[in-house]
């Protein structure tokens, strides 16, 4: 099955510049998505002789990141009224050039840390730290709350990546309470959204400009 | 045992929720408040000597930083908890059931990052107290205040990703050395010499960018002003006084684990940076701050950042920022209870609006300037001891340059926020609709003077118990060469 690991983790990259360079939030929604469900699996091909709690916690971790979330956040779209990113601070085209670079600068540095033998040879690291750039742009260069939290997502997702190989030093209790925390975050900034587009009819956060110095 | 601790905050919260009244119902608070209050005492009183490893994977344990924070939590939050019933009648208008059930949470979450010793457990928890406090700040309902949670759930949230990134890090430095991977507290500490340097150091920077992020260092504080601006004056008080010394300690359980491996000279360096850098932020923001409430939010950066220097210069100064770290939590009772009060009193919260607070409101007027008093550090107050202690440590360790700093940044600190203060407290309140809207009165007057009789007590001389708390605590962060 160690076969299919580098196929997973370059889709989850080639999934980082769906969600880049899309304006459609419903597109994002589903690349997130995809994202969360194959990387849901990955603790299974990594750790084959996995626990019975283990299995319970990937068909969580599916369940929660593969649908409810993105079920809940569809919901809160059509509730809001939109459909697209309209005018991000860094456009498209550079966000995908961004994200290259990132995913670049992520590979260099991948090498040029001490890996454990073991996981020398895998994209894991690499993988994880470009994914996290990847939130980390989104959070920062979209207006829309709701790709806000979709960045928060790609973000968390490429934490995920990391932890997958650290499955013995995190207890089952912890990796619920992860999941419990990210669901209720995205659960709280849902309705923060709900609340956002009944205030100015719009959940662009460029309304969110009263607060400064 | 200690399970009992977060257990029954969390009862408290369910009985909130069920209380169909909006009037009896905030006089759960004190309760609560109280009756965690002994359990705390209780607790810290019985706690196996602290010195001691608490033995194979212990999830919970209370040592000696912990009962330290724990036991600052109790007070901070009984005292605030007897100002909640005045002010929630105030508020009769609003609904209140999730704001009671929150700060209970919000109180169970804070107790499990004290109490836990598996930092994945302690992540779970601090990120636990973003979520329940969010719902605090935004009591208000308006655009300011949603916009103000908006900001802090999200850098909240990044911020603590990071600290979860530094954890796996940590944990792969186990890793990468050969021996089993574990984020079980003490397991790091006693494996500390063997961990992978270079993970380590990376650790480190993860998570006090992390953690510092929810303490509202600088550069990481923009959440800060927005939250403690638009959130009651109560919720501050509990933010800049409970939530930040939470992140405070998770900053110093990781300390514990580099200096345990290897002294830490560069994380000590990072620190005495680090908060140098918040009080300077602090200092030029705190300069004519026209609104009273954002500039007690940078005075709160700015005392992070004393904090995290008296970490870094070490030995005495680590002493002194945990003395600080009482003196600031309850000094922010004061100030954040007494703005809140002045707050409602005037309408407003701009010092072209307020004026006169000491003639409408003569108590929490009076409370706000004494409050000012003592967190920029006047004599006889609490925080004078503390920061005198942390920069004779400095000069008597031969950190001229960093002492010098701290004091003169003390200094701008103390012109700034007095401009603002004294724009407040002095003068002629403006005319107004004959009657003000609020006078002074116990329920929303008692508490914040308790506050103050701590931080003058603490100023005047510190009870033996807490003294020996401190030093035991203050022993864990020792660094042996």
């Amino acid at each position: 099955m160690a076969q299919l690991l580098d196929p997973i983790l370059i889709m989850a990259l080639a999934l980082n510049f769906v969600a880049l360079g899309v304006s459609r939030i419903k597109g994002v929604v589903n690349a997130v998505a995809l994202q969360g469900i194959l990387l849901g699996f990955l603790p299974l091909l990594v750790h084959p002789e996995i626990h019975p709690r283990g299995i319970l916690l990937v068909v969580v971790t599916i369940a929660l990141k593969g649908y409810v979330i993105p079920w809940f956040l569809l919901h809160a779209m059509r509730e809001a009224n939109i459909q697209h990113e309209v005018n991000p601070v860094v456009g498209y085209m550079s966000s995908l050039f961004l994200g290259a670079v990132g995913t670049g600068l992520a590979i260099v540095y991948s090498s040029t840390l001490p890996l454990a033998s073991e996981h020398a040879e895998m994209l894991f690291v690499p993988a994880s730290l470009a994914t996290v750039w990847t939130g980390f742009l989104m959070l920062t260069t979209r207006r829309k709350a709701i790709m806000q939290v979709l960045g928060y997502l790609i973000l968390e997702n490429g934490l995920f990546l990391f932890g997958v190989l650290l499955l013995e030093a995190m207890p089952f209790l912890v990796e619920a309470g992860v999941l419990l925390d990210l669901f209720t975050a995205v659960f709280v900034m849902g309705i923060i959204i709900h609340h956002i587009s009944r205030e100015f009819a719009s959940i662009s956060t460029e309304h969110l400009s009263e607060l400064k110095e | 045992m200690y399970e009992m601790l977060i257990v029954f905050p969390l009862v408290m919260g369910a009985c909130a929720l069920a209380v169909p009244s909006n009037r009896i119902r905030p006089w759960l608070l004190p309760a609560g408040g109280l009756g965690n209050l002994a359990l705390v005492y209780w607790a810290v009183a019985h706690a196996g000597d602290g010195g001691a490893s608490s033995g194979a994977e212990a999830w919970l344990w209370l040592d000696g930083l912990g009962k330290l924070v724990l036991g600052l939590l109790a007070v901070l939050f009984a005292i605030c908890s007897l100002y909640a019933p005045g002010y929630l009648a105030l508020r009769s208008d609003r609904p209140n059931r999730l704001f009671c059930a929150n700060l209970f949470a919000m109180l169970a979450m804070m107790t499990l990052v004290v109490l836990a010793h598996h930092l994945g457990l302690m992540w779970v928890s601090m990120e636990a107290t973003t979520l329940a406090s969010a719902p605090l700040i935004y009591f208000n309902h308006n655009a300011r205040s949603l916009e103000a949670v908006w900001k802090y759930l999200l850098i909240g949230s990044v911020g603590i990703a990071l600290a979860l990134f530094g954890s796996f890090f940590l944990a792969y430095a186990s890793l990468k050395s050969g021996l089993e991977p574990t984020l079980f507290f003490d397991d790091l500490v006693r494996e500390a010499p063997r961990l992978s340097q270079p993970w380590l150091r990376a650790a480190f920077v993860l998570l006090l960018i992390g953690y510092g992020t929810k303490m509202g260092l600088a550069p990481m504080h923009t959440w800060k002003p927005d939250a403690y601006g638009e959130a009651p004056g109560l919720v501050g008080a509990l933010l800049a006084g409970g939530v930040t010394s939470c992140a405070f300690l998770a900053i110093l359980r990781i300390y514990q684990i580099c200096v345990a491996g290897s002294g830490a000279p560069l994380a000590r360096e990072i620190m005495i940076f680090m908060g140098l850098f918040s009080m300077a932020v602090a200092a030029v923001f705190m300069a004519r701050q026209r609104d009273f409430k954002r500039m007690l939010a940078y005075s709160s950066v700015e005392h992070m950042g004393i904090l995290i220097l008296g970490i870094g210069i070490g030995g005495l100064a680590a002493y002194g920022a945990l003395l600080h770290l009482i003196n600031n939590g309850l000094t922010k009772g004061v100030l954040f209870l007494s703005a809140g009060n002045i707050h409602r009193a005037f309408g407003a919260k701009l010092t072209d609006q307020v004026h006169g607070a000491i003639r409408r409101v003569p108590l929490s007027g009076g409370l706000f300037l004494a409050g000012f008093l003592a967190i920029t550090g006047s004599p006889p107050f609490g925080p004078f001891v503390s920061e005198f202690t942390i920069l004779n440590a400095a000069l008597g360790g031969g950190r001229y340059l960093a002492g010098g700093l701290f004091l003169l940044l003390l200094a701008v600190v103390f012109i700034g926020m007095g401009a603002t203060v004294l724009a407040v407290v002095q003068g002629n309140p403006p005319a107004d609709d004959g009657d003000g809207r609020f006078h002074d009165g116990i329920a929303t007057g008692l508490p914040i003077v308790l506050f103050m009789a701590l931080v003058l007590m603490l100023g005047l001389y510190i009870p033996a118990p807490l003294e020996a708390l401190l030093r035991e605590a203050a022993r864990s962060l020792e660094v042996r060469s």
